[in-house]
């Protein structure tokens, strides 16, 4: 029992933590992806880590990276596949949007309702309009008309994929809790109200505090799934997924919020990049089941459950 | 990363399941909380039974009766006793998770070897003396003065919320040795055998009606010398090596039951908005066990993580959440504490935990200055 990074684990992690620190700063970040970004992720071997012989824990670090860096676009649809890849989740009832529609070529079709999924290539979908306001700007979405969809199954099994997604969304979420953590003690030290850092305040600390608290949980509940994935013997699968991304979209959404608040009027301007965290988690509590789908599954699998 | 247990720990829980069934079979009846001359008898048999098959002080060292067991078995002992329902420390609390630790990583070869074999073998029982009437969240405050006079300090003074009070041998006992000093630098920790003259103990009734608290009134007690831990006026340092330890994996107890509790009460959770929640309060306790996990491997490699100081104010959070939601799926059987499974008396019992052993309002102090680096607030 070894339940913390490898020093290969730690390796990798710098390894991508410069790779994101040095290639996508967030001046490029706020640009927003294109196939420039895919291209040196997917030459940086992100998206091929477990046909290159890398475990799930070892995808969860670098995913956690990549959120931290807040990089965009469709990366964890993209995950093991060469095209440039979003997904489309058709059991949201009523919702006709889909994220990077326009700027992809695979579209994987899932309904989560009947497990199952498919991979149409763009050029056979109707792409309608490209929304003008979408709620997070590095997030474009498009409208789509679904008819008489075309597609190819899925390698491998639903379920697989599904876990999956969960897991490397909640394990970005890590990383932007993470960082939205960070930047609200760095804030919290510089910023003087009443001749002293608001840090020093009990009411400021105490944010910072739970802030950090969440985003650890987090983290080791995140790994633990990841191990998990890795070896189904060392814990309940099911159950682990959805701890993970239940506190993984809350401890992103819980930090965006208290990021905002201990930023204060700061925390409402478009220029500092709390918000770009804010409704980027707000968006991934849309993908791979919200915090309610997860918490009602894994309620499931206990005494009294029906799962 | 791998939660993967080697063959070794392996084979240590399947020995440990196989001791456990056989010892759990002839177990007695839990005695009524209120005789505590009947439990001390039967949590100290069962640390004597624990001693006896080799399971008791896992990570203590072997030269006073431990095991110095690698920390993986601890968790594999603690997975499993929980699993099979052991009985856990009970009034051996003090003695296994608090004092003893203290006196192996601060005490003299002579108080390790009069006090360390007898708390594993279930012989001695202790006793905490630490927070005063005035002195709580800022315990380095206390005033009970201790007087050198020869080869004895003599000490007066009182002390609140004693853990087994009533029935402990000896006390860990915070005493201030030089009021001049500035205030974290005049304390000394003493242990003080409880059978002194000038010791009173006066049970102190809490919300639950009745507990495993006391007050202790001192008047001029005298302590011999040799009952120092540390240096006069070091206290506070060797204090500190107990808090951190209370901190890091004193409360993996109580998350022990927490996590028995909370799979109890799941049964009793129909309305979906209340398995909703009992879903987010599982969510939580995983991980937290996640963290022990994490804290344990860190501290094996030397590494001095953040997880540590992060455990008991998750841990007393989540089950305060989880009491309210006990009372919520229980309806009107709350309206006796002892009905319906013990789940009205561990939300009583619960208020306590967001208090004992730092706030969680100090908690979160400890955390913003000393792990992110937040600067103090003037005082």
């Amino acid at each position: 029992m070894n339940f913390d990074l490898t020093d290969d684990q730690l390796a990798l992690r710098d390894g991508i933590r410069s790779l994101v620190e040095g290639r996508f700063p967030m001046d490029r970040v706020r640009g927003g992806f294109d196939r420039s970004v895919h291209a040196e992720l997917a030459e940086a071997g992100v998206f091929s880590l477990r046909a290159d012989g890398f475990s799930w824990a070892d995808a969860a670090v670098v995913y956690e990276e990549l959120g931290r860096g807040l990089v965009p676009g469709p990366l964890v649809w993209c995950f093991g596949r060469e095209r440039i890849t979003t997904g489309y989740d058709a059991s949201l009832a009523g919702s006709d949007l889909v994220e990077f529609l326009g700027l992809v070529d695979d579209v994987v079709v899932v309904d989560p309702r009947r497990s199952q999924g498919l991979v149409v290539p763009v050029e056979a979908l109707e792409v309608g309009e490209q929304a003008t306001w979408p709620l997070d700007p590095l997030t474009p979405v498009w409208r789509i008309q679904e008819h008489g969809v075309l597609g190819s199954p899925i390698d491998g099994s639903f379920a697989d994929l599904w876990d999956q997604g969960a897991l490397l969304t909640a394990a970005y979420c890590v990383g932007m809790a993470d960082r939205l953590a960070e930047m609200a003690v760095d804030y919290a030290q510089e910023r003087q109200q009443f001749d002293r850092p608001i840090g020093s305040f009990q009411a400021v600390k105490h944010l910072c505090a739970d802030m950090a608290v969440r985003a650890e949980l987090a983290r080791v509940a995140t790994q633990a799934a990841a191990c998990v994935l890795d070896d189904p013997t060392t814990g309940a699968r099911d159950r682990s997924l959805s701890g993970a991304k239940v506190l993984a979209g809350e401890a992103a959404i819980l930090n965006g919020r208290s990021a905002t608040q201990v930023y204060g009027g700061m925390g409402f301007t478009w220029e500092v990049d709390v918000h770009l965290f804010l409704k980027r988690a707000w968006v991934f509590e849309t993908q791979f089941g919200g915090a309610d789908h997860h918490a009602d599954a894994l309620a499931a699998t206990m005494p009294g459950g029906h799962s | 990363m791998d939660l993967r247990f080697s063959d070794d720990d392996e084979a240590f829980r399947a020995d440990l399941r196989a001791w456990l069934q056989t010892a759990l079979a002839d177990l007695a009846p839990q005695p009524d909380r209120d005789d505590w001359h009947a439990r001390r008898v039967w949590d100290t048999d069962w640390q004597r039974r624990l001693f006896d098959a080799g399971y008791a002080g896992l990570n203590w060292p072997k030269e006073y009766g431990g095991q110095a067991a690698p920390p993986s078995q601890q968790l594999v002992f603690l997975e499993e006793t929980t699993r099979a329902r052991a009985p856990y420390v009970g009034v051996n609390f003090v003695g296994l998770l608090h004092a003893g630790p203290t006196i192996v990583a601060e005490g003299t070869a002579a108080q390790k070897e009069a006090h360390l074999p007898k708390i594993l073998r279930g012989e001695e029982v202790w006793c905490q003396g630490f927070s005063e009437p005035g002195a709580g969240s800022d315990l380095a405050s206390l005033r009970t003065r201790a007087v050198r006079d020869g080869d004895h300090y003599v000490v007066t003074g009182q002390k609140i919320w004693c853990s087994y009070g009533q029935i402990g041998d000896f006390g860990e006992l915070l005493v201030r040795t030089d009021p001049d000093a500035p205030k974290h630098k005049g304390i000394t920790w003493l242990m003080l055998p409880m059978d002194l003259p000038g010791i009173e103990v006066r049970p102190l009734k809490t919300v639950l009606g009745s507990s495993e608290f006391a007050e202790l009134f001192l008047d001029e007690v005298r302590v011999p010398v040799e009952c120092r831990v540390g240096e006069e006026n070091d206290g506070w340092r060797v204090t500190n090596v107990t808090l951190a330890f209370e901190r890091g994996t004193a409360f993996v107890s109580d998350l022990v039951d927490a996590t028995r509790l909370v799979e109890d009460l799941a049964p009793y959770v129909t309305d979906p908005g209340h398995r909703r929640e009992l879903g987010h309060i599982a969510a939580d306790l995983d991980a937290i066990w996640a963290l022990t996990k994490r804290n344990v491997t860190q501290s094996a490699r030397g590494v001095a993580g953040r997880g540590p100081f992060m455990i008991k104010l998750a841990y007393s959070e989540v089950c305060q959440k989880m009491g309210e939601l006990a009372l919520k799926v229980l309806e009107r059987d709350i309206l006796t504490v002892d009905g319906e499974g013990p789940f009205v008396e561990e939300r009583l019992r619960s208020l306590a935990f967001t208090i004992a052993a730092g706030t969680s309002q100090i908690q979160r102090n400890i955390l913003g200055e000393r792990v992110l680096g937040l600067p103090r607030e003037p005082r």
